[in-house]
């Protein structure tokens, strides 16, 4: 268990004392540290509620909350609060400072001297490819997406192993979202931060998520699982309607090229002749095939222009649209397959370097042998 | 004298009157300022006490609402009883003027901090004390000064009433320019009190812009 950053244990809070309905009834969760946890619920469910006990925003009614193994709810709630990253929807910049103040407000707090706090900021402005002439600006100057970097960036100014996140990215327009997820990802595949988030979104959870808690009324937790098997194998209704309709297609936006086995297609090279190349499209059963150089992919030739020469090297290889790489998810090559003439993906792993072919049986086939 | 003449004699201005008007510019300008600042000093604790605890806040602004709407010169000549026609007398209505005011500006800007920079400082690790002078009184600051402003312009306003009691600034010429029907005295107390009021709501304006630089945020894009 020396793994365990953060334990909730028969954690309980009711906000009326006259026994109306608990806002979290008792719920026990255990998060590692390293690791993506995602709370993710209906409204009402309690997941800001029990994010908020782990910094004490809200007091727990009862249980018991560990974060590295300390009894926080023994610990001064200020210090804790210092020693915690804490990131809200409304991201909470303090308007009256500018974005170096603002950056540097816990550092400060827990008396960082300024040649410290100096290069601490140079290095959030490094990780988070902030424009270092926002630093000098107020939060009101900066555009929604700017504001929800540096929110991020503020939160993560001491360090701190901990990070608490409030539908983060909740604030800005979905294509400044995503842009700000992917580099969130990044940053945390770096950092290796034990962070609890909260959303609403199952697409945004499925995305950042290690593991991911769906919540119903009250705080009881219906699954506690990694995204793929929580697509893969839903504990209950609950889960299911709560993931909702594609569940398939989100599995394969989960799943990398590379992860999986590639197949073999017609390949030939500049120098093949004719005759090989046709044999070689016949034994796939293709009109085409792929060009191949030392390992380098040139292209496509197909059965009308080769029978016209004599060699493969008389033909001018034509681009593939279909074209993933192992970084590609299967999503994504799923819809290079649907949009191409041919019916198939062409994997190149880094750059040119000819992998294999992706079918629609194989990719079909992943999704059906996971279930 | 009376009735006769321009209005404002300029050569009595600059000659006869003259010594008078500057002290008692200054006096006005005294009187004013011991009155906003003392009415400050009581208004700040009570305002904070009410905007931490709700329930006090209705018998505060009671009694400061009270104090408010007794007219001015009754309350002056009450106090005299008590404190006969002295400076302090003066000072006691002058300040419990601006109370109302002050108090309600303070709560309201307060209660104007937006939420969200509320919770992210609380959530960062702010003490309660920290929270409220580097986050909430700063935030607080233009509503605040709004009221301070009009505080100050009420009260220079007010200052000429305490002329009664043989204070009052710039309100003596008036009153002594009504009584012997001279307009040269009732129009320069007027006049200078008017300059003063409409000086220092400016000067104010200034204080407060040159405190809150990221309220001006367009000066900031052009450069």
């Amino acid at each position: 268990m020396l793994d365990v950053a953060i334990s909730l244990k028969n954690v309980s809070k009711r906000f009326s004392q006259n026994g109306g309905p608990a806002a979290v009834g008792d719920l026990s969760l255990d998060m590692r540290k390293g690791e993506t946890v995602v709370l993710v619920g209906p409204s009402g469910c309690g997941k800001t509620t029990t994010m908020k006990m782990i910094n004490r925003l809200v007091e727990p009614s009862s249980g018991t909350i560990e974060v590295d193994g300390t009894d926080i709810l023994k610990q001064n709630p200020v210090e804790l609060r210092r020693g915690i990253g804490y990131v809200i929807q409304s991201i909470g910049l303090l308007p009256h400072r500018s974005i170096r103040d603002n950056i540097a407000t816990v550092p400060k707090l827990v008396g960082w001297k300024d040649e410290r706090i100096k290069g601490r900021i140079d290095e959030l402005v490094e990780i988070f490819e902030l424009d270092r002439g926002l630093l000098d600006r107020y939060p009101a100057e900066l555009s929604g997406g700017q504001r929800q970097r540096v929110g991020v960036a503020r939160a993560l100014a001491v360090d701190p192993p901990v990070m608490l996140m409030d539908e983060p990215f909740g604030a800005v327009d979905p294509i400044v979202r995503e842009r700000l997820q992917d580099q969130f990802l990044h940053i945390q595949q770096e950092l290796r931060k034990t962070i609890v988030f909260v959303t609403h979104d199952i697409d945004e959870a499925i995305k950042m998520a290690d593991r991911i808690a769906i919540l119903n009324t009250g705080g009881v937790v219906e699954q506690y699982a990694p995204p793929e098997e929580i697509l893969r194998a839903p504990a209950n209704d609950f889960v299911k309607q709560f993931v909702g309709v594609e569940r398939g297609l989100k599995r394969l936006a989960l799943t990398k090229v590379a992860q999986i086995d590639i197949e073999e297609g017609p390949v030939v090279t500049s120098d093949s002749s004719s005759e090989a190349a046709l044999r070689e499209m016949e034994r796939f059963d293709f009109h085409w095939a792929a060009v191949v150089d030392e390992g380098e992919l040139k292209g496509w030739v197909d059965v009308p222009s080769v029978k016209r020469v004599g060699s493969v090297s008389e033909v001018e290889p034509r681009p593939f649209s279909a074209y993933v790489t192992g970084e590609s998810t299967l999503r994504e090559a799923l819809d290079a397959i649907v949009t191409s003439r041919t019916h198939v993906a062409v994997v190149a792993i880094e750059g040119q370097r000819y992998k294999g072919i992706l079918t629609l049986e194989r990719i079909s086939r992943e999704i059906v042998d996971g279930r | 004298m009376a009735g006769s003449g321009p209005i404002i004699d300029w050569s009595r201005v600059f000659g006869t009157l003259r010594p008078e008007l500057i002290s008692r510019f200054f006096e006005h300008m005294q009187l004013t300022f011991l009155a906003v600042l003392i009415g400050f000093l009581i208004s700040f604790p009570l305002a904070i006490l009410a905007y931490r605890h709700r329930k006090v806040l209705g018998p505060i602004t009671a009694v400061t609402g009270l104090l408010y709407t007794i007219p001015s010169l009754a309350l002056l000549v009450l106090l005299t009883q008590l404190f006969g026609l002295s400076m302090t007398t003066a000072l006691i209505v002058l300040t419990s003027y601006t109370l109302l005011i002050l108090i309600r500006g303070i709560v309201s800007g307060l209660n104007g901090v937006p939420n969200d920079a509320r919770e992210a400082a609380q959530g960062m690790g702010y003490s309660d004390r920290q929270m409220l002078w580097r986050v909430e009184l700063p935030l607080a600051l233009p509503v605040i000064m709004a009221g301070l402003r009009i505080a100050t312009v009420t009260t220079i306003g007010l200052v000429t009433v305490t002329a009664f009691i043989g204070k009052g600034g710039l309100g003596i010429f008036i009153l002594r320019g009504f009584n012997q029907f001279d307009s040269t005295q009732v129009m320069i107390g007027g006049l200078l009190s008017l300059i003063l009021a409409v000086v220092v709501d400016i000067a104010l304006v200034l204080a407060e812009r040159a405190a809150t630089p990221w309220t001006s945020k367009r000066a900031r894009t052009v450069i």
